[in-house]
């Protein structure tokens, strides 16, 4: 298994070493370029994930796609991305402009800060505190402010209808995420992000084997209520093209409604990237207990299996987001409230209960 | 170094929007300020290493607390929302400062009394000792002699006092609105 932390004590040997700084500037230095690295990571994969979504959801549409700018398409969303900065940018007329121009940054806030988390690789975690996944709900949550303020911001009505609903949907949908979490916390006994993935290492090790009925019950409700939360799916009420414009963000410009843009296709890669994280074993190889099948699975590196499966999960939201009508506002909160939220209860209870008496699938005891 | 840094950029962060949160007209910008005083005083439990604090703040207070106030503003007049009914009150203006006095003593009164500054300045190790959540939950959940579990069963029962508060009064609204 190749282990990242070789590459980063590398590093820190050549700054306090060879270049003689001193404890300061080698964190300051590498404190900007994790930084850097993370914007970057998030830049590209939200382009790759745009192209994506396109021919998704074209193939489902029986069409091709965007094909014409580059090889099948493939610069069409570069295009689309310089076109969006060299957009004018405006303000509205008696709108709260301090707040209009604030609400873009709190939601980028949360999506960076969320995508800080994920694990890459084996020691190549960005952000790793011991109350781990209780930090990525709680910073998830800053989001929902921000669309609310781009509503308000705004002076719409058709926005502030939409800052509403997605503010309400997405407060009711975090209560059945932070349930799934914690059945998952009670399962490996930490809240460490590394030590969740330590912990489905081995063979047949994941989370959703591991924690069988429990678990894979709970990976479901979390990637309904990731979905959710992300306002994709059937559940993008919130920007109803057909009847409030397109909600929170018809009235921004340029990178204002670039920012709303990356953020949503990027908190669909940080819901996935923490269902693959939590239940399907994060980084950790698929190991089935035959020593040669196993050696091989462990030469491919951590963060191809990661990316790998977070790319399967994000399919499966968008096969359900091209599949699926979309609900109504009573409908979203009905599911929640009287179907999802019990259900994790249930789930809760279930997982503390085959914990408790030991009926979760180990091989090593 | 490093933290005093932080410590600067996180206290002009503080102060600044709370100066703000107190002197803007406009209800829904006070709102958004507080937000940025309760993520500075995150960020001072994060400095000290108080990761479940800091995590906690953010999810109670800037999550929740902020969210909920934002609803309940919607629910205020019109030109209060937009900014067009405030008004600088003298009287207000000396009650306020006689409070925030008040507030301001104590905090003085028990750094004093405690002396923190000296204790932390001679035992400055014992700021980076990071608490496991396993002690965390320990302590949360037992019933020694210094478990949390009574607290934290009333705080459940003051919850649930609080959600029938809430029925009985969305009740009442329902039977005017019938009798009516």
């Amino acid at each position: 298994m190749f282990d990242f932390r070789i590459v980063t004590t590398w590093f820190d040997e050549l700054l306090r070493v060879t270049c003689g700084l001193s404890n300061f500037w080698t964190i300051l230095i590498e404190c900007v370029v994790v930084g850097l690295a993370i914007l970057l990571a998030y830049a590209l994969l939200a382009i790759v994930l745009i192209f994506m979504e396109r021919k998704v959801c074209a193939y489902f549409q029986c069409r091709i796609g965007p094909v014409r700018v580059g090889w099948w398409g493939t610069l069409q969303v570069f295009a689309d991305v310089l076109k969006m900065l060299i957009k004018e940018i405006f303000a509205v007329d008696k709108a709260d402009k301090l707040l209009y121009y604030l609400a873009p940054f709190l939601v980028i806030i949360a999506s960076v800060g969320t995508f800080s988390f994920l694990p890459w690789n084996k020691g190549a975690n960005i952000l790793d505190f011991n109350v781990g996944i209780f930090l990525v709900t709680a910073i998830s949550s800053i989001g929902v402010l921000g669309i609310f303020l781009a509503g308000w911001g705004s002076n719409n009505k058709y926005s502030v209808l939409s800052a509403m609903r997605g503010a309400v949907q997405m407060i009711s949908y975090e209560l059945s995420l932070g349930l799934c979490l914690i059945s998952a916390v009670i399962l490996t006994g930490t809240m460490q992000i590394s030590g969740i993935v330590d912990a489905q290492t081995g063979p047949w090790q994941w989370l959703i084997v591991q924690g069988h009925v429990p678990a894979i019950l709970a990976f479901l409700v979390f990637c309904i209520a990731g979905n959710a939360e992300a306002n994709r799916g059937p559940f993008d009420l919130a920007e109803a093209e057909s009847e409030l414009t397109a909600g929170y963000h018809t009235e921004y410009s340029g990178m204002g409604f670039g920012f709303y843009y990356l953020a949503e296709y990027l908190n669909l890669f940080v819901v996935s990237g923490i269902a693959t994280t939590v239940f399907l074993g994060g980084w950790a190889p698929l190991n089935i207990g035959i020593e040669g099948f196993d050696a091989v699975m462990n030469y491919i590196p951590g963060i191809v299996w990661f990316l790998g499966k977070t790319f399967v999960v994000v399919f499966l939201l968008m096969w359900i987001k091209w599949t699926f009508p979309r609900l109504r506002i009573d409908q979203i909160l009905k599911l929640e409230w009287k179907y999802l939220m019990p259900l994790s209860l249930v789930i809760l209870v279930l997982m503390t209960v085959c914990v408790a008496f030991g009926w979760t699938f180990t091989i090593n005891g | 170094m490093a933290r005093l840094i932080m410590f600067a950029i996180l206290a002009v962060v503080i102060l600044a929007s709370a100066i703000f949160c107190v002197s803007t007209k406009r209800i829904m910008r006070a709102a958004t300020a507080l937000l940025f005083v309760l993520f500075g005083v995150a960020g001072l439990y994060f400095l000290l290493d108080y990761t479940f604090l800091g995590a906690t703040q953010i999810s109670i207070y800037a999550g929740g607390i902020t969210m909920m106030y934002i609803f309940a503003i919607q629910l205020v007049s019109k030109r209060t929302l937009q900014g067009l009914s405030e008004r600088w009150l003298g009287k207000r203006t000396f009650l306020a400062a006689a409070i925030a006095l008040v507030g301001f003593a104590t905090v003085v009164v028990v750094l004093l009394k405690n002396e923190l500054i000296n204790n932390t300045i001679i035992n400055g190790d014992t700021l980076s000792k990071e608490v496991t959540m396993d002690t965390i939950g320990q302590n949360l959940m037992s019933a020694d002699k210094y478990g949390y579990v009574l607290p934290f069963e009333f705080i459940s029962v003051f919850l649930l006092a609080c959600i029938i508060g809430g029925l009985v009064i969305l009740n009442n609204n329902k039977k005017e609105e019938e009798s009516k």
